[in-house]
């Protein structure tokens, strides 16, 4: 322990910094935080306090009810079942089209990074381009190709639409990923006989868990929170929950239950702010590792 | 028992029809709580003849989502049985050939006797039933909040110049004078429903039906835009974005003193437990005129015997005087069929059914531009593109109608 | 067998490839031919010429709709690259609860828009938010009613972008940041070098690729940016926060005007090849050194 004066100006000039620091952040996490903040409050007033009480005020009595109705009871249409079935749906078509989306994306990221042949990067330069087009543009030429599929308004329709434009990210992904793992070792590989498929399951494989995470939280989020693919493709009993939720959420006409809404708002969002939550760190380290070194 | 089916299967074969169990997949937006009951006394009568319903809504933006699933539904070869339609949209899906018919149900139940021409008209494609109408809103009412009224000497205007006195008296008493709510279609109905009291009902015709250009340029035009531009003075700070259903509670709670709006508000004022006559008023906006709305389903091409009977028997219970009744009585409306004794209804909903009979008579029976019963999508978009523009500005009237005309003209 | 080891490559990709060929560049093209038609509520297929751009060009609604996207685009994504700047390095400086505050930064991305839009509405909406909750507090002059202002509405949709995207600016940052080598970083420190010129000389060049990236995934979002601005201002006040996605999506689906829709989303798709090409371009041949 040093004890000259200069070091303890500088102490303390220090401690003023690492204060400041911390304030402004607190300050960013406050604006991060606002809106699920108020919609947590809202959820757990009863209409009368919402109408009556400060937007950013505190509940005076907490009030659950407004989630069970939203989980089990909330009209969306002439059904009043609430959220829960258009759930499962969500589950049905998120699983699937994350799983097949990643698989199709390493495979595509795994050539273009280290099999290189003629045309491969172009097939690159065409599978990052598809990531840009909005998603209006496409509607109606993938209704009718659905249509001329037979799976219009099913979930494997669903399924389907979201590998096809989940593609784009995730081959991005993985070719960021894989090409920062040396040709020497695929050539290595080869010298020992080994073939595409063995050199894939054997080296890339298991080197491929930070992007893994990486990838299925993205496409997560997407999928979960799609609404237009999931309202324009899908029928009675496919509806994904953004589309039970809009129902809830947007009708403009009778009494809005603003505390229902913000409920329904925070179940359907649960699962992706799960994911957020429990595998944060996991994305940030998986970031980390290499994928955005493109 | 033996002999009881055959029975019914010899009367339904002569009939002309294979039994088959009625299906209905039903796209609509009506997923309020109210109307969802609404909906639901029609599920249950569908049910209660051996139908199978199933329900497929999709709310926002007053059916833009629906219509967005309805476009790729159709498509994919995918139709919907049943889809909740109105105004010239039923004729624009008719012309892409895709809509059923349903004539033979309404011949059959005699939908020509029972419905106002006007409205008959709407459901027809090429002179056959296509469709079938649930109810009549009226588009072109002011409610107001009797206490504050009376509060200030108030009666309800029945000119616009009245209103404007009147606003100004309630703005000097630091009430605001109208709330609306600051979106697109809300500016439209305040807009449409000046233009039918200022210009009566020829002038309405002329304008947001033929589109004729001289009248959409004309001084009258100009007037109604200037009123327009008035009442923007008289709305709050905050309007913008608002929903109708917030500015309603506005006029409830007597932070606003009047409201245009269709008679939809009246489910608001009535779901706070408030009374017409006593708590709040009803009238037509200044000047008079109808401006309807017509709610209706439209059959769409299906292939299957299950879902044809499903489409015929739907219309029936649409145009059922039960499922009328109890429908228009949720939702504010007034039954679209004539001979529904209007007793149970409030005095509001007697008054316009009482207005539309008169209406009905002399031809001034108008359909609401904004509501899509007049024009197509595109011109109708185009007039509102303007309107909101206007309101939400400070454009000048006599730039206003010239951009009217070009936008219309733009949208053909 | 060896024909198949060698080509396995390719068969492995072409599923993906022939997929993306047909639904996104056959797609494309099915729109470029729509948008020469007068199609209304259904597609049809007879070629009219250029008239759908000559409405759209003459839209006074499309004018706002492409400035609003200017304007957006180029707040949206400066403002987020900034913050997300500024978080990451602020994150570095050995947080205790850096933890917590990440994931605090990265959730709004979790969230969709139709989650998030009424409780935006609610915050920016000058009688029910921050507005009337400051003018609560005792500040009667106080006023934020950009959301109700038709030349200040466009910020607000900023303001609510910034919201769900920096996190994940900052995400990408804070990997970049990590990913530096800590050995030279090291030895500037030992020769005295301050923070804050670490930061500028060493620290921030070495990023180059994760600004590029950044400025992708941002402008990926900033030209789909959709609901965004229905679930908060629904476009208005007026059509003062038209995008040309809302745009064309009110032509195809509320308007019924299909041609005019399918000629806007053309011009779209050309802003996009114009922003988007170059960098493909660029990112590929120095791939190929």
């Amino acid at each position: 322990m040093t004890d000259t004066s200069t070091q303890r100006t500088g102490d303390f000039k220090n401690a003023l910094l690492r204060a400041g620091l911390y304030a402004m952040l607190i300050l960013f996490a406050l604006y991060y935080l606002m809106p699920l903040f108020v919609m947590l409050v809202t959820s757990l007033k009863s209409l009368d306090e919402i109408r009556t009480g400060s937007l950013l005020g505190l509940p005076r009595d907490v009030d659950f009810s407004a989630w069970g109705k939203a989980w089990s009871g909330a009209c969306t249409g002439v059904q009043c079942e609430g959220l829960r079935p258009y759930f499962w749906n969500s589950v049905l078509i998120a699983v699937p089209a994350v799983l097949i989306s990643t698989f199709l994306g390493a495979m595509n990221g795994y050539v273009i990074s280290q099999w290189h042949f003629k045309g491969s990067n172009m097939i690159f330069a065409l599978l990052l381009f598809g990531c840009f087009i909005p998603f209006q543009v496409i509607l109606l030429p993938m209704a009718i190709m659905l249509g001329k599929m037979k799976i219009a308004g099913t979930i494997s329709g669903l399924i389907f639409v979201h590998v096809i434009y989940g593609l784009g990210f995730t081959t991005l992904f993985f070719r960021n990923y894989y090409i920062t793992i040396p040709v020497e070792l695929v050539k290595a590989a080869k010298v020992d006989g080994a073939g595409f498929f063995r050199i894939f399951w054997s080296i890339f494989v298991p080197l491929s868990a930070p992007i893994v995470v990486v990838t299925v939280i993205w496409q997560f989020t997407q999928i979960w929170n799609d609404f237009l693919f999931g309202v324009s493709f899908s029928q009675a009993g496919t509806q994904p929950i953004t589309v039970a939720l809009n129902n809830i959420v947007n009708s403009t006409t009778g009494v809005k239950e603003y505390n229902v809404d913000m409920a329904a708002a925070i179940i359907a969002a649960l699962p992706t702010l799960l994911v957020y939550v429990v595998a944060g760190k996991y994305f940030i380290r998986g970031l980390t590792a290499g994928s955005v070194k493109g | 028992m033996l002999k009881k089916t055959i029975l019914a299967a010899t009367v339904a074969l002569t009939a002309g029809a294979v039994w088959a169990e009625p299906q209905a997949e039903v796209l609509h937006w009506w997923t309020s709580g109210g109307e969802a009951k609404s909906v639901a006394v029609l599920m249950e009568e569908f049910a209660g003849r051996g139908g199978t319903w199933t329900d497929m809504p999709v709310a926002g933006g007053g059916g833009d989502a629906a219509m967005t699933a309805l476009r790729a539904r159709v498509l994919s070869g995918n139709a919907p049985t049943a889809v909740q339609l109105k105004g010239p949209a039923i004729q624009e899906w008719y012309e892409e050939g895709v809509l059923a018919n349903i004539n033979a149900v309404g011949v059959e139940q005699n939908w020509d006797e029972l419905l106002p021409t006007a409205i008959a008209d709407h459901m027809k494609c090429d002179g056959e039933y296509c469709a079938a109408p649930v109810n009549v809103h009226r588009v072109n009412w002011m409610w107001g909040n009797a206490q504050v009224l009376a509060d200030a000497g108030l009666e309800m205007p029945t000119t616009w110049a009245e209103f404007n006195a009147a606003a100004e008296k309630l703005q000097g008493m630091g009430i605001t004078p109208l709330a609306h709510g600051g979106q697109a279609w809300q500016d439209a109905t305040m807009f449409e429903s000046i233009a039918v009291g200022l210009g009566g009902a020829e002038f309405f015709q002329a304008a947001f039906v033929d589109l004729d250009e001289a009248t959409l340029t004309s001084d009258t035009m100009v007037a109604v835009f200037d009123q327009l531009r008035t009442l923007r003075g008289f709305v709050d700070d905050d309007f913008s974005g608002r929903d109708w259903n917030l500015a309603t509670a506005m006029v409830m709670n007597g932070e606003a003193a009047f409201q245009i709006m269709g008679d939809w508000a009246k489910g608001e004022f009535m779901a706070a437990g408030l009374e017409p006559g006593k708590d709040f008023l009803c009238a037509p906006t200044p000047g008079g005129g109808y401006l309807y709305n017509v709610d209706s389903f439209a059959m769409f091409s299906v292939e299957g015997d299950d879902k044809i009977a499903g489409q015929n028997l739907l219309a029936e219970l649409i145009m059922g005087e039960n499922f009328q009744e109890v429908f228009n009585l949720n939702k504010g409306s007034i039954p679209a069929r004539l001979d529904v004794a209007l007793d149970s209804f409030d005095y509001c909903a007697r008054r316009s059914g009482y207005d539309m009979d008169v209406a009905s008579g002399n031809g001034s029976l108008m359909p609401s531009y904004a509501h899509g019963m007049a024009l197509r999508g595109a011109q109708a978009g185009a007039i509102t593109d303007t309107v909101t523009a206007f309101f939400n500005s400070d454009m000048s009237s006599a730039d206003a109608v010239a951009a009217l005309a070009t936008a219309v003209k733009n949208s053909m | 067998m060896e024909w198949l080891q060698r080509h396995m490559p390719k068969m492995v990709l072409a599923p993906s490839f022939f997929a993306v060929l047909l639904f996104v560049y056959g797609f494309i093209a099915w729109t470029a031919y729509v948008s020469f038609t007068r199609s209304r509520l259904l597609p049809k297929y007879e070629i009219e010429g250029v008239i759908q751009y000559e409405r759209l060009f003459e839209s006074p609604r499309w004018e706002v709709a492409i400035t609003n996207l200017a304007i957006f685009g180029i707040l949206f994504i400066g403002i987020a690259m900034i913050l997300g700047l500024l978080l990451a390095i602020l994150l570095d400086q050995k947080i205790r609860t850096e933890g917590a505050l990440r994931t605090i930064y990265l959730y709004p991305m979790a969230l969709s828009f139709i989650v998030t839009g009424t409780a935006w509405k609610w915050i920016l909406n000058p009688g029910l938010g921050i507005e009337a909750v400051v003018k609560d507090m005792g500040w009667e002059s106080f006023e934020f009613d950009w959301l109700t202002d038709p030349d200040m509405a466009i910020y607000t949709v900023v303001i609510a972008g910034v919201w769900q995207s920096s996190g994940f600016v900052m995400a990408l940052f804070l990997a970049g940041l990590r990913s530096v080598d800590e050995e030279i970083i090291r030895a500037a420190m030992v020769d005295g070098v301050s923070t804050a010129r670490i930061y500028r000389s060493i620290i921030i060049p070495s990023m180059a690729p994760i600004f590029m990236s950044a400025l992708i995934v941002l402008s990926h979002l900033a030209i789909k940016s959709f609901d965004l601005v229905i679930a908060l201002t629904g476009g208005g006040p007026g059509y003062a926060t038209d995008l040309p996605a809302t745009y064309m999506y009110a032509m195809a689906f509320s308007r019924g005007d299909l041609g005019q829709a399918a000629s806007s989303a053309t011009v779209m798709m050309m802003v996009v090849v114009a922003i988007i090409v170059p960098y493909l371009y660029s990112e590929l041949r120095t791939r190929r050194d």
